[in-house]
């Protein structure tokens, strides 16, 4: 679950940033991988579509979103949180 | 006050994916009107239309450019490339603070609109893509085009419906010759079919199930086009200084408002638009040899326009020549002025005069040398153009050569 979770997470991130999956790394920063706001908002939506999630992320302020999207490694801990929490 | 020229134009329509092969059909009077493709066409009674077919966008554009671009972007987009690129333009320094894109839609991002509605009220999805706004905005093409060629001066986007692109061309040309800028990118841009589309306009009855034959005694309705045709407009001494190739000339332009009915078209509005366009360009009226018409298709219309017409040429009307394009590639609603300024400009510099193609019979209420079902090869030094929206809200631009 969790590596499914996480190898869906980086490929989804990749395709937006137009890397290759292998070039993303869970302990990257996401201004690193060269997503811009909009790229980064596309992102979430694939994956809320993926995951049949609702991310609770405000665009506005990225920073005060309970959702922190400052690493790969903090989206996908986050995500896993969320799929759980929707599998429970 | 400068003058005006155009130094570049593109376009994408039914006709033709480019000019070339627009001025091309044109002159081999094809119609592109055919059955439309779509989702849920088989609940609409007007399936005919001028749909693009052989345009696929993935060719032409990045992915993360296609999610932020509606189809009526995608046409202004792919037409101001080879407008620009005929230009031999560059926008950098100065030159890009003092150019600038107004574009006319009368839809904007119409498919958009219809999918994303499809999406939520039909198949009651309730997560939408995060871009819809800046896909489906009227200013989405014309920020588009300006962020693609580095446009910073004045830009905007003009809706005044079937007019729309007329009124745009006519901001462009303002700006060019009152020296606030020294380019502008201008035209239009539409894309309105689509189920939804196609169904609003059914609703107002005013639509042909079998074909556009204005000016005929048996025409029975406006059909729908799609595309886009965007034009480079340039201060005459800057074009001339860098030995650029100039098309034509735009020399006037007037608009008018009937301020009488939402829909039906004015004699009086249409008459003083002609007029005014006439007298900005300097004109006497002997010096048309072409009109690209209003000409939709609709009784009302065409009659009104051949009035006013008759009513502003008086004894030249007979000399003229008048052709609806639209015949040809439908009805593009807020981009049709742009492409039927293609037609214009073909007459100007080739002599190729556009004709009304899908013509019958005679209508006495329209006699006037409509250039039926055959294009005609006729040297012209003066042109115009006409539209006339749904509002009562008219703009003519007159052209010269050069």
């Amino acid at each position: 679950m969790t590596n499914a979770v996480q190898d869906k997470v980086i490929k989804i991130i990749a395709e937006q940033a137009m890397l290759d999956t292998s070039e993303v790394s869970i302990d990257m920063l996401i201004e690193d991988i060269g997503l811009d706001s909009l790229g980064l908002v596309e992102a979430i939506f694939s994956i809320e579509e993926y995951f049949e999630i609702d991310i609770p992320f405000n665009a506005n302020d990225p920073a005060a979103s309970e959702f922190d999207v400052s690493k790969v490694k903090t989206i996908i801990n986050a995500i896993e949180e969320l799929v759980s929490a929707k599998v429970n | 006050m400068k003058r005006v020229v155009v130094t570049g134009q593109g376009t994408i329509n039914a006709l033709g994916i480019d000019v070339a092969s627009t001025i091309q059909a044109m002159s081999e009077s094809r119609c592109a009107i055919g059955q439309m493709e779509f989702t849920d066409i088989n609940r609409l009674n007007i399936r005919i239309g001028g749909q693009i077919k052989n345009f696929d966008p993935k060719e032409y554009f990045e992915r993360q450019e296609l999610s932020l671009y509606d189809r009526f972007t995608q046409f202004a987009v792919f037409a101001a490339r080879e407008a620009i690129l005929q230009s031999g333009l560059i926008f950098e320094g100065e030159l890009s603070h003092y150019s600038g894109v107004i574009l006319g839609t009368a839809g904007g991002g119409l498919q958009t609109q219809d999918e994303s509605y499809r999406a939520v009220y039909q198949e009651g999805k309730n997560r939408v893509h995060p871009f819809i706004v800046p896909r489906l905005m009227n200013n989405a093409a014309v920020s588009h085009v300006s962020m693609a060629n580095n446009l910073k001066g004045p830009s905007f986007t003009v809706s005044t419906a079937c007019a729309s692109s007329n009124h745009a061309i006519g901001q462009a040309f303002h700006l060019v010759r009152s020296g606030a800028a020294q380019v502008m990118i201008t035209g239009g841009s539409e894309s309105m079919l689509c189920f939804g589309g196609i169904k609003a306009w059914e609703g107002l009855r005013v639509m042909s199930h079998d074909g556009c034959r204005p000016f005929c005694a048996t025409r029975n309705g406006m059909v729908q086009g799609e595309g886009a045709a965007i034009f480079v407009f340039e201060e005459y001494e800057h074009a001339r200084a860098r030995g650029a190739l100039i098309l034509a000339e735009i020399s006037g332009f007037a608009m008018t408002s009937d301020a009488a009915d939402i829909v039906m078209p004015s004699i009086g509005g249409a008459r003083r638009a002609i007029l005014a366009a006439l007298k900005d360009a300097k004109m006497n009226p002997e010096e048309i040899g072409y009109i690209n018409a209003h000409g939709t298709g609709t009784v009302a219309n065409d009659k009104t326009e051949t009035s006013a017409i008759k009513e502003v040429f008086k004894g030249h009307a007979k000399n003229l020549m008048v052709s609806s394009t639209k015949s040809m590639h439908g009805h593009l609603i807020g981009g049709t002025g742009a492409v039927e300024l293609i037609a214009c400009i073909a007459a100007l510099k080739d002599g190729m005069i556009a004709p009304t193609v899908g013509y019958e019979k005679a209508d006495p209420n329209c006699d006037l040398d409509i250039i039926p079902n055959h294009a005609r090869d006729k040297k012209v030094s003066a042109v115009m153009s006409n539209a006339f929206a749904f509002g009562g809200l008219n703009a003519v631009i007159a052209l010269r050569s050069i």
